[in-house]
């Protein structure tokens, strides 16, 4: 018989590249019309000057679209805006997250369910619920916020919370950690379910205390929910878009753009389809980077 | 016990958590009695913490509003040789308040989504751990790269492509990048990878033919996962807003949330209305989570692991 270097017959080969072929492809299908398309058409589009097919024909301009990004003060404002979200947004989800996996996860077990779904709560209510209901709470005549502060004393007049390029970003990133720790929460909780009970026992009687425990034993052991988890956070924090464009719009005077904000601000109210597919392979040469970054620093650590 | 903690610090960190997530409910609690206030309530400078006289003024002005047809069946692929290059509508349904068909197509398109990218994610997963043959390592690389890079940059050309596939302001538009996103066919190889080539081999001595070895042997293997991705997908397709918002466009192919944010963006001072359009797009669906919670959980955590 005819046997190839993997020991099976011509025949055998043949049916099993046919069948894998075919179980691939609806997936396949899907996967290069609808993802695989459209993001090669992304980064060609970035090298012409093109309006959505609007008026004119599309125009190849080279690096133009690039060079004028980085000359573009608002583009440069929603870069650094998108950073400020990522740095601050990033580091709190996870401390916080742990904090109360770490917190909850030994409770009662219906407690801890409890726990789980308030906190789950805010990313099944949906976005757009979310921030229309945010959006009301921090309105300058009627919010809640104006109506406690004031009370409190801690502020004299209303605050234009939304409308004021000094809060609003900060109102943004409340909102947005709100709708962020729930599923790290669940993965944290999960995790620590399952961190092996008796290393930590063993790590007690030696008598080591609960701080020892938790960085020597446990915290190892959770590292690759860590890196998932910031990974993802990462990622949801640079795609943050439906606060922004419910919220301010990007406002006031552009100081609540973000890049995916100014991305659909370009492409859609200025018609400016391969200036905000430029900004869309910036945003995927910078996520690739820092998810390249962490991979590697996950790996080197276990 | 040593390394226990102590009663002390347990009931401190049981108050300061009772406390956030009391803080972390408000937001909910804020959108269902508002939607129950009236105009006075709401536009009271003085925040009204339990409506006074529950009205059902909000949800009036939500359900009369705009209409639309409970529902259409279109002929297939009419938008091809139509004139307006508009579906050509079989069968519609009688006149109902338009939130209402919103919650419809929500629902559809939540629910074919979802089917979608399980029975496409199944094959292909199985396809990829399982199967042997030219191109397999780079078709995963691929799939791998895809799955790094932002969603939401590729919504820009899928605007052109759907337009000249006229299906643009379709469900469809907003189904099939879906569907195509391949973090499911990553998940379902993770786990047909644990599927014991003996069992296959056997099945194929026994004469089954490539489907019925799906069927029999592999799927009720890599069930958990694709359970684990329909809650995924379900949960996912429904808050994808972003992909909605530029997809969806005439009043009768709204989503829910698509609607409450128009709506929003045209009253932006009935917060009444506003709240009871949020309340009727969350409630069911945090219903739906409150019951299914254990399965939800698991989801999103086999989700992760495996992927």
């Amino acid at each position: 018989m005819n046997r190839n270097k993997s020991g099976m017959s011509r025949a055998l080969v043949r049916r099993e590249t046919t069948a894998g072929y075919l179980f691939l492809l609806p997936s396949l299908f899907f996967f290069l019309t609808f993802v695989v398309y459209p993001m090669v058409m992304c980064i060609i589009t970035s090298f012409f000057d093109s309006n959505m097919g609007k008026n004119t024909k599309d125009v190849f301009i080279g690096l133009g679209n690039y060079i004028e990004l980085f000359r573009d003060q608002i583009f440069l404002g929603a870069l650094k805006n998108t950073f400020i979200i990522v740095l601050v947004s990033v580091p709190v989800v996870m401390v916080f997250s742990l904090w109360v996996a770490n917190c909850i996860y030994d409770m009662k077990p219906w407690l801890t369910s409890l726990f789980r779904v308030v906190f789950y709560l805010p990313v099944v209510t949906g976005s757009v619920a979310v921030t229309v209901v945010w959006k009301w709470m921090f309105n300058n005549r009627l919010g809640i916020f104006n109506y406690i502060f004031k009370s409190l004393g801690i502020i004299e007049k209303n605050i234009n919370w939304l409308g004021d390029s000094k809060y609003a970003l900060g109102c943004i990133i409340l909102i947005l950690l709100t709708t962020s720790v729930g599923q790290p929460i669940v993965l944290y909780v999960s995790a620590l379910g399952n961190v092996d009970q008796s290393l930590v026992e063993a790590a007690e009687v030696d008598g080591a205390n609960r701080r020892q425990v938790f960085w020597k034993i446990k915290w190892p052991q959770i590292m690759p929910t860590t890196l998932y988890i910031l990974i993802i956070t990462m990622i949801n924090s640079f795609q943050c878009f439906a606060l922004i464009q419910l919220l301010t719009s990007g406002g006031p005077n552009h100081s609540t753009d973000t890049i995916m904000y100014y991305i659909y601000y370009n492409a859609f109210k200025l018609y400016r389809y391969g200036y905000g597919n430029a900004m869309g392979v910036i945003l995927m040469i910078i996520i690739a980077v820092l998810s390249a970054i962490q991979f590697k620093l996950g790996q080197s650590d276990s | 016990m040593l390394g226990q903690k102590s009663k002390a610090t347990r009931a401190v960190e049981l108050i300061v958590i009772f406390i956030i997530a009391v803080l972390f409910t408000f937001p909910l609690y804020w959108i269902i009695t508002g939607a129950f206030k009236t105009v006075k309530e709401v536009n009271s400078t003085t925040p009204v913490w339990w409506p006074y006289e529950w009205t059902m003024d909000n949800w009036t002005k939500l359900m009369g509003k705009l209409k639309a047809p409970l529902f259409e069946i279109n002929i297939p692929f009419s938008q091809y040789w139509s004139e307006d290059g508009n579906p050509i509508v079989a069968i519609s349904g009688a006149t109902v308040p338009a939130a209402i068909r919103w919650m419809i197509n929500t629902v559809w398109m939540a629910v074919a989504a979802m089917l979608l990218t399980c029975l496409t994610s199944a094959l292909a997963g199985y396809s990829l751990a399982k199967k042997r043959f030219v191109g397999r390592n780079l078709i995963f690389t691929l799939i791998v790269c895809a799955m790094a890079l932002p969603k939401q940059v590729i919504l820009i050309p899928l605007i052109r492509e759907m337009s000249s596939l006229k299906l643009y302001n379709t469900l469809a538009a907003v189904i099939f990048p879906i569907v195509g996103w391949p973090f499911g066919v990553f998940l379902i190889k993770q786990f047909a990878e644990s599927i014991p080539g003996e069992i296959l081999e056997a099945a194929r001595i026994d004469g089954a033919g490539e489907l019925k070895t799906f069927n029999t042997v592999v799927f009720p293997m890599i069930k958990p996962g694709v359970g684990a991705l329909a809650i995924f997908t379900f949960i996912q397709s429904w808050n994808d807003y972003f992909m909605q918002l530029i997809m969806l466009s005439s009043t009768k192919n709204l989503t829910i949330s698509l609607g409450i944010a128009k709506m929003q963006a045209e009253n932006s001072t009935d917060y009444g209305l506003i709240m009871a359009g949020a309340a009727f797009a969350s409630v069911p669906i945090i219903i739906v989570f409150i019951i299914f919670q254990k399965y939800f959980t698991k989801g999103i955590t086999m989700g992760a692991v495996k992927g």
